[in-house]
């Protein structure tokens, strides 16, 4: 037989539309992998459930009413009982619209996070803001030792003070009075520095640290700040 | 900011003994936040249906009523919660919106419903979420649609005229709807009627007739009846250009009407008859006249103004102008591929149709329509089989967009006829709303025959009270306060117009106290009457009423003045005289009869305060200022 060229071209066409259409009816499945499916099942987001209301009275120095307002606050805002660390960057930016507190939040995030699996459950949230709120003095310092020293090594080095110098003057943003001049964050490290560090050895531990803002009547004072929050 | 972050605020606040050891100044003291901070709940009592809440949770959203101090005047002391009188149904998605801080829109409810609760209750719309947001906005517009098109109807077309409305505006309104005057009728179903006439006579002409005698071959009856064909042309024409000026003439807004369809369409209905006339009997050119004729074919769509269904098609067409076009592309698109192919298949073929791609256009386009006509048929396997595709998809493609035009049309179409629906509810609900209020103005008037605006007391109670309520004792209360705060008296609308006859009889009367019944019959009531005959008698001042009270009996209408005596007793002497009056569209007239000073009969005194109907400053001296104003309840 002659096949001319259209013809070969007619007949090519009719075998795809053939092929197309048993495709569809599901009979000849030439080149469909196996795991597609597999795909398609999407778990459901962990929970977490916190620890029992009494332990957690146990572990922190709050009253159970004010865990349970907390708790149904937390759980009203995570329904799943995890804070992410983009959701806290979210909430803690709505603070500090002018600035940008994505940074600091970073730094906060980690912080709280105790256990470092990268989310905060209740625990952690409930445990950090009792030491903020109800602890000792000597507390606070140490959750602030803590804050600063972002590889948690023990001591606070003159770029870990910058980098959270930096990202607080963040938050103030573009337009403060008087205009931020880039060298502010690092002038105001070394005044820290000087002050904090007895030994001169570039490094602050958490002993000079602590003996340091004892000393300082501001920093007791302002202490109490924050008491009455909840 | 939203509620979520409020929730977080104290941890922020708890965050920052971070900043203490590194600040550089003293922080400043805290706020006291005097409230107790434990958390109590709150009951809301929303029609019968109990709601329970956290205080906090209000207190998410300050700005809104339940979040704010505005919640107090709802408390209710003895039951200690909070009293709403509104839906219950619909408070739960509002109290969900506390919750959860999301607004959702339930979707059976009443879109006007739930603005009204959501306005009550101090919220804004716009936080509806984004699950809700879109049916919100759809119902919303089509609500708001509705309404639009319900006021535009009620005031557009069925609404009186203005009485000193110019022939212009006439003319205009009744050429727009014809169905306001017998005249605008006539004329429409004449214009209707010739339109019909001139269709079928370019129809009938081309039919041929039996030859005239001693030719062979077959005339079409244009040529036989020329003449008479001629003559129905001319009248067509003649009518269709008169009713064009007189559109052109009477339209508000000559050069809007000028571009607007129907008259672009009437100018090319008539054109080609002046065009033939005027041009010269050439033969080049009356090929060129010949194409001409075919524009009288347009007339037809005069019709237009007179079917309404035409109107929707056109509107309906003109909205899917996206979907034609999407059509018309895609159409074009198979057929030029097609062609191609099928010019190709088929090239090898001796003697074949498929001369060049143009031809084969030809051929796509009757297959694709599923026509084929077959003068054109593929002899290849390989057109055959590309022809059968072509068919296939051509089914495929044109039963597209066909279901939206067709809901497109529906749509319309509905609309229409809820348009239709809406007017003739619109005007059995003014009719309703008319009776009622003349239902409060005759229970009023009732009231005061009676006597009722005396003190009763004692044993006279019992006929005075007459089953009123307390609402229409407050009301009749505030009507007669009204009357003696401007010294005129309600009345109804007879007895108006009774004055109205009086009135102009009286004036005539002027120093004669008798009323000769052979006053003729003024066609019109008061206002323009009453100025005529205001300008007529400004000379004459002398107040005509008192010369009526004098002469005329008394109904005792009210005790105190003698103004309405004369007014009831001039209904009394009226009967006699055929009442006239143009019907007055308004519902009850309010006639100023002040108490005519009949204490201080003076010839000096200009304006007569009691001429009924009139209600006018009594220091005006003269009639020639027309204060003449009618005001109806």
């Amino acid at each position: 037989m002659n096949i001319q060229g259209m013809e070969l071209f007619a007949i090519g066409v009719v075998v795809i539309l053939f092929v197309a259409v048993l495709k569809q009816f599901g009979i000849l499945e030439p080149m469909s992998l196996e795991d597609s499916s597999d795909s398609d099942l999407e778990l459901s987001t962990v929970r977490h459930q916190p620890e029992g209301l009494d332990q957690l009275q146990a572990q922190t120095k709050f009253t159970k009413k004010e865990l349970q307002s907390l708790y149904r606050g937390f759980k009203n805002e995570c329904p799943s009982g995890l804070v992410d660390e983009d959701t806290f960057k979210n909430i803690y930016s709505q603070f500090f619209p002018q600035g940008d507190a994505t940074t600091y939040a970073h730094f906060l995030f980690n912080a709280f996070d105790l256990d470092r699996n990268g989310s905060i459950r209740f625990e952690d949230f409930v445990i950090g803001l009792s030491v903020l709120l109800r602890g000792t003095v000597t507390e606070k310092l140490n959750w602030a030792f803590n804050l600063y020293d972002i590889n948690k090594d023990g001591y606070i080095t003159k770029e870990e003070m910058l980098l959270i110098m930096k990202s607080i003057y963040d938050m103030m943003g573009r337009y403060t009075y008087p205009s931020l001049r880039d060298e502010a964050p690092s002038e105001h490290v070394e005044k820290f520095f000087q002050k904090m560090d007895r030994n001169r050895d570039g490094v602050v531990t958490i002993e000079e640290f602590i003996e340091t803002c004892q000393k300082d009547e501001n920093i007791m004072s302002s202490m109490q700040l924050f008491e009455n929050v909840i | 900011m939203a509620a979520g972050v409020a929730t977080w605020l104290p941890f922020a606040r708890a965050a920052a003994v971070g900043w203490l050891p590194l600040a550089k100044q003293n922080m400043p003291k805290p706020p006291v936040d005097k409230k107790t901070r434990s958390d109590e709940m709150l009951f809301v009592n929303v029609s019968g249906l109990r709601f329970q809440t956290w205080k906090n949770t209000l207190d998410r959203y300050p700005d809104t009523l339940l979040g704010s101090s505005e919640k107090e005047f709802f408390y209710n002391e003895d039951t200690q919660e909070y009293f709403f009188d509104r839906d219950p149904e619909m408070f739960r998605h509002i109290l969900n919106f506390y919750r959860t801080g999301k607004l959702h829109y339930p979707r059976h409810e009443c879109i006007q419903a739930f603005d009204e609760e959501l306005a009550f209750f101090g919220i804004v719309p716009e936080i509806i979420g984004d699950c809700c947001m879109e049916e919100y906005r759809d119902r919303k517009k089509e609500n708001q649609e509705r309404l639009a098109e319900d006021t535009e109807a009620e005031m557009a077309t069925d609404t009186p005229l203005p009485p000193n409305s110019t022939s212009r505006e006439r003319l205009w309104r009744a050429f727009e709807n014809p169905h306001t005057s017998t005249m605008a009728l006539v004329f429409y179903y004449v214009t209707g009627f010739f339109i019909a006439v001139s269709v079928i006579a370019n129809i009938v002409e081309t039919v041929p007739c039996r030859p005239p005698k001693g030719s062979k071959k077959d005339l079409p009856c244009g040529e036989k009846y020329s003449l008479a064909f001629f003559c129905m042309d001319t009248a067509c024409v003649l009518i269709f250009t008169f009713e064009y000026l007189m559109r052109l003439f009477a339209a508000p807004s000559r050069c809007k009407f000028m571009r607007s369809v129907m008259s672009v369409i009437d100018v090319v209905a008539i054109m080609p008859y002046y065009i033939g006339l005027v041009m010269p009997e050439n033969e080049d050119v009356s090929g060129a006249f010949v194409t001409l004729r075919v524009f009288r074919v347009f007339r037809i769509f005069k019709f237009s103004r007179h079917s309404q269904g035409l109107r929707i098609l056109g509107y309906t067409l003109k909205s899917c102008a996206s979907e034609l076009g999407f059509l018309l592309f895609s159409l074009t698109m198979a057929i030029i591929i097609f062609a191609t192919v099928m010019f190709y298949a088929e090239k090898g073929t001796k003697g074949t149709n498929f001369t060049s791609i143009p031809a084969a256009f030809w051929y796509t386009i009757v297959t694709m329509t599923t026509l084929g006509y077959g003068d054109m048929v593929p002899n290849t396997i390989a057109g055959k089989i590309f022809g059968s595709i072509c068919s296939l998809s051509g089914v495929l493609v044109i039963a597209l967009p066909v279901p939206v035009i067709v809901s497109n049309f529906s749509r319309i179409y509905h609309q229409n006829q809820r348009a239709d629906k809406m007017r003739a509810q619109q005007k059995v609900r003014l009719a309703r709303i008319r009776l009622a209020k003349k239902g409060t103005t005759n229970a009023f008037l009732q009231y005061k025959e009676d006597g009722g605006l005396q003190i009763c007391d004692g044993d006279s109670t019992a006929v005075c009270l007459k089953n009123r309520s307390s609402f229409e004792h407050q009301h009749h209360h505030l009507l007669h306060c009204l009357e003696k705060t401007t010294n005129h008296e309600f009345t109804d609308e007879m007895t108006y117009s009774e004055m109205c006859m009086t009135e102009s009889v009286g004036y005539r009367t002027s120093r004669s106290t008798s009323l000769s019944s052979q006053q003729g019959v003024s066609t019109s009531c008061c206002p323009r009457r009453a100025k005529r005959r205001a300008i007529r008698l400004a000379n004459s001042t002398v107040s005509v009423s008192r010369g009526s009270v004098q002469e005329l009996d008394t109904l005792q209408v009210q005790k105190s003045s003698a103004g309405p005596q004369s007014r009831s007793s001039l209904n009394a002497r009226t009967e006699e005289l055929k009442l006239n009056c143009e019907d007055r569209d308004f519902t009850a007239a309010i006639i100023s009869i002040p108490t005519p000073p009949a204490n201080t009969p003076d010839e000096s005194l200009p304006s007569s305060p009691a001429i009924p109907g009139i209600l006018r400053n009594s220091r005006s001296s003269t009639y020639t200022h027309e204060t003449v104003k009618i005001s109806s309840l």
